[in-house]
């Protein structure tokens, strides 16, 4: 297929032998008060594809989706469905028209079986037997075409997140989904699930069925796609054949500008130990001992990477080391000395000087609901540069997010803009520049790019480093091994709450690092 | 990511959304009017004469409507903190013993600082009463919604007990305690007014409803001027990240009952300091309650408080006014529109959201991102 397809050639000749495109945007036009989401947009998208949409947080991806959907109607443009223009409005209609859609944060209703998910909202009457055997078959039928076996009585709370994933595919697939839509469906996914994902994927499309695939992961658009859009503040700038183009080029396409994908770093000059662990266990909410025995050190002017699959104890050691979570067993010791269980807390931690990226900024790092200013000074809004006497100075307080906001280039510069307001990267940003402007001479970082586009992460990845050369002692958290790579001066990797085993960035690789994150302990080999 | 509501515009939602949700709520009872066979226009024009219609009316309204910024702020300072204290009735209940007993027994404070100490002693008590459900929220996670309902109970049954065996004047046939000294008096503006000259009618509107505003701003300056204000938002907004960031939501949620008791203190203040000047049973009568509503509609801001509560104040005074003049409608109704409101800017708060916003979609202001 050539890669750019004149427009308007088979709009005309739709009988010409050759099936309508699945979909087709035309000239599709979407404002927000002063904001153009979507300027003019194009897209063609052929039956039984994977068509990747890639663009940076803000380009205008989840509106176009969401347009598709129904749950905004376009100013300006025309929706076609194999040829037949349609208008969309609700998600209802959405589905009648063959349009499944795979949100980014599931919407299942966790207490429920697969099979309760699976037939909600298409119960087939007041009777649910009858609805239930139909569902029950449709689940069995799917399960054998597609290899999408899911145990239908299985409590969906109760799955791993690859199978949850799975359970809403199904959902759409039962509905009679031709058309699948799936918003960043890796971002919660372990690499293991991910692969099982684009395995399911490539069946569903030699079933012919179409799937449009955003992400901004270069390399799921490089092995998963036929073809691929890339989206930049609100315009589709390029459309290109997979096969035919490279992740530098799709980069450039996304951000308009050559990108780094790896940083230079100096080498690293490590320093004094600042923060030591000893013999730490760590209990779950559930009482379960996710880290079981884990010590190491960290010194000054070197990030430490916690590599593994997520689920293996990564999120409650950096819980516990933040004085969130209390200890079961072992201690902390900082600078040498151990932490009392009086300053266990991270409001005694942060006054020593430990600064706390955590891993999930919407549930813990911000409140969605304030103003970014506000989120801008939690857990420092006791400090007194906000105000000296019994009430804030809001001055103060608008003037340091600004700052914090000016120095991590976070856009747009509105200090009293809602914080859910922001793109996902802006508020990664955000919760950078809050922890980083404090100087903290130990940084504990979660998932710092956790869904952020790739000129965002440049720019967080450059931070850190610049930390470290300053001398602080960084302990990074992230289940993205390019990143563990990217950042690290020196990496453990957990599997089942224990260490596995511990390399030198420079001494190791994916493979090495893949078999200690399975759990193939060196020590016991 | 994306989410199927676009964000309204800040005015449609604080001025709007609840005009449309009482209008709604007021077109209906205007068919309960109906259907008892009265004409819903006479009657809002009977109800509205009778509250704002001369200064006696306007005196009525107002008291009634010290009684409602008072509850509806103790109601709404816990919604910040994401708490719903139901027992706002019993602890402006427990709050008029404290009035009570500040007033009968410590009668040897020199003038009017005993009123002052009777304020306090309303506000202490109101405090404490409200203590127990707060503490047992926050360490031992028993929903401070049952256990409030439960505690209005306890006030009532307590309440009635000291009334009737141990506060009233032997050989009283009234539940009720003896009279309190005139120093023990909030001052009822009649009588400030008189010796200026001015005449105004026999209310029992006092000066309790400077005591309303002045709580007013104070709870608005709480909520967004101070660090407690801010951790007892980010408790009510995210709790996790509040013990990210280093707040106890225990902590905070002890401190935020304990205020809301104490400006539930306001309502024994106004009722039992302003006018009734001893102790009577139940003379809470659902003011408490109805400081559900008024936060409600009032969106737990307090200017939205003030406004919701003289709109009650109106429904108040107007209503006993309709059923003097119309016995086919009885105060009962009022009841009626009050449930409505309560139907309407609660439960059913997002039902107009999604009209409004497909009206206002092309005018919308700010973007999903």
């Amino acid at each position: 297929m050539a890669a750019p397809v004149a427009a308007g050639e088979d709009r005309v000749t739709t009988d010409a032998g050759r099936a309508p495109p699945a979909i087709e945007l035309i000239g599709i036009d979407k404002s927000f008060g002063p904001v153009h989401a979507n300027k003019n947009v194009n897209l063609r998208v052929e039956r039984g594809v994977i068509h990747g949409i890639v663009g940076e947080n803000g380009a205008g991806k989840s509106t176009l989706m969401s347009i598709l959907y129904g749950f905004y109607e376009a100013d300006a443009g025309e929706i076609r469905i194999n040829g037949e223009p349609v208008r969309i409005r609700s998600s209802k209609e959405a589905i009648s028209h063959g349009i499944g859609m795979v949100h980014q944060h599931f919407m299942l209703v966790y207490p429920l079986s697969v099979l309760d998910n699976v037939m909600l909202g298409a119960e087939g009457g007041p009777l649910l037997a009858n609805g239930a055997n139909a569902i029950r078959r449709r689940l069995a039928e799917l399960g054998k075409e597609y290899g999408l076996e899911v145990d239908p009585d299985a409590i969906v709370g109760e799955l791993s997140v690859g199978l949850q994933q799975r359970v809403e595919i199904l959902k759409a697939l039962v509905r009679g989904a031709e058309i699948l839509v799936l918003d960043e469906p890796t971002a919660v996914l372990t690499p293991a699930e991910a692969d099982q994902l684009f395995e399911m994927l490539r069946v569903l499309k030699s079933e012919n069925k179409t799937i449009i695939f955003i992400t901004h992961k270069l390399r799921e658009i490089m092995s998963l796609t036929d073809r691929v859009s890339v989206m930049r503040r609100g315009e589709m700038v390029a459309t290109f054949d997979t096969a035919r183009t490279s992740p530098p080029e799709l980069a450039d396409a996304m951000v308009g500008r050559k990108v780094i994908l790896k940083i230079d770093k100096s080498e690293a000059h490590p320093g004094r130990v600042a923060l030591e662990v000893r013999n730490l266990v760590v209990r779950d909410d559930r009482d379960v001992v996710r880290v079981n025995g884990v010590s190491f050190v960290l010194r000054e002017g070197e990030i430490l990477g916690v590599a593994g699959v997520a689920g293996n104890g990564q999120s409650e050691l950096l819980e516990a080391l933040a004085g969130i979570r209390p200890l079961s067993a072992g201690e902390i010791l900082v600078d040498g000395e151990p932490l009392p269980p009086a300053e266990h807390n991270p409001h005694a931690e942060r006054l020593i000087g430990i600064g706390h990226v955590p891993e999930d900024r919407h549930r813990v790092g911000l409140v969605m609901p304030f103003e970014a200013c506000e989120s801008a000074m939690l857990g420092f809004h006791y400090e007194t540069v906000y105000g000296r006497g019994l009430l804030y100075d809001r001055k103060a307080i608008i003037d340091d997010a600004e700052h914090k906001m000016e120095a991590f280039d976070v856009r747009p510069r509105a200090p009293l803009l809602k914080t859910a307001n922001f793109s996902g990267g802006n508020q990664q940003k955000l919760v950078l520049a809050r922890e980083i402007e404090r100087n903290p001479k130990i940084m504990l970082v979660g998932q710092p790019t956790r869904g952020v586009d790739i000129g965002a992460i440049e720019f967080i990845h450059k931070r850190i480093v610049a930390q470290r050369d300053a001398g602080k002692a960084l302990l990074l958290v992230s289940v993205e091994l390019d990143e563990i790579f990217a950042l690290s001066d020196r990496i453990i990797v957990l599997c089942g709450g224990r260490i596995t085993g511990e390399r030198r960035a420079e001494d190791t690789n994916a493979q090495d690092l893949g078999l200690l994150m399975a759990g193939v302990d060196e020590r016991a080999a | 990511m994306s989410s199927p509501l676009k964000p309204l515009p800040a005015w449609a939602d604080v001025a709007l959304i609840p005009l449309i949700n009482v209008a709604a709520a007021f077109v209906i009872s205007g068919f309960v009017v109906l259907a008892i066979g009265e004409n819903p226009l006479e009657a809002v024009q009977i109800l509205i004469t009778g509250a704002l219609g001369d200064l006696e009316g306007i005196g009525f309204t107002l008291y009634y409507a010290t009684s409602f910024i008072f509850t509806g702020l103790a109601v709404a300072i816990c919604f910040h903190a994401g708490l719903f204290n139901i027992g706002v009735e019993g602890q402006a209940y427990i709050a008029g013993l404290g009035a009570a007993l500040a007033a009968l027994y410590l009668g040897f404070l020199p003038g009017y600082s005993l009123v002052v100490v009777a304020i306090a002693a309303a506000a202490l008590f109101g405090a404490a009463f409200a203590a127990i459900p707060g503490y047992l929220q926050a360490k031992r996670d028993s929903h401070i919604v049952i256990t409030t309902i439960m505690f209005n109970y306890i006030a009532s049954a307590l309440m009635g007990y000291l009334l009737v065996d141990v506060l009233r004047v032997p050989g009283q046939m009234n539940a009720e305690t003896p009279g309190f000294s005139k120093y023990a008096a909030v001052p009822q503006f009649h009588e400030l007014l008189a010796p200026l000259g001015i005449q105004w009618p026999v209310t029992p509107f006092n000066l309790s409803f400077l005591l309303a505003l002045a709580a007013a701003l104070a709870v608005w300056l709480l909520i967004w001027r101070t660090r407690l204000g801010y951790e007892v938002r980010t408790v009510g907004a995210n709790a996790t990240a509040a013990i990210y960031g280093g707040i106890s939501p225990s902590r905070i949620t002890i401190i935020t009952t304990l205020l809301s008791g104490a400006l539930a203190g306001g309502l024994a203040v106004n009722v039992i300091l302003g006018q009734e000047h001893r102790l009577i049973l139940e003379f809470t009568g659902g003011f408490g309650f109805v400081g559900i509503a008024v936060a409600l509609m009032g969106r737990a801001h307090p200017v939205g408080i003030i406004l919701a509560a003289i709109l009650f104040g109106v429904l108040y005074q107007g209503g006993d006014e309709l059923a003097f003049d119309k016995p086919k409608i009885s105060r009962d109704m009022i009841v009626v529109i009050q449930g409505l409101v309560v139907l309407f800017a609660g439960a059913l708060e997002h039902m107009f959201r999604r009209p409004v916003s497909v009206l206002l979609a092309r005018r919308t202001t700010q973007p999903p991102i």
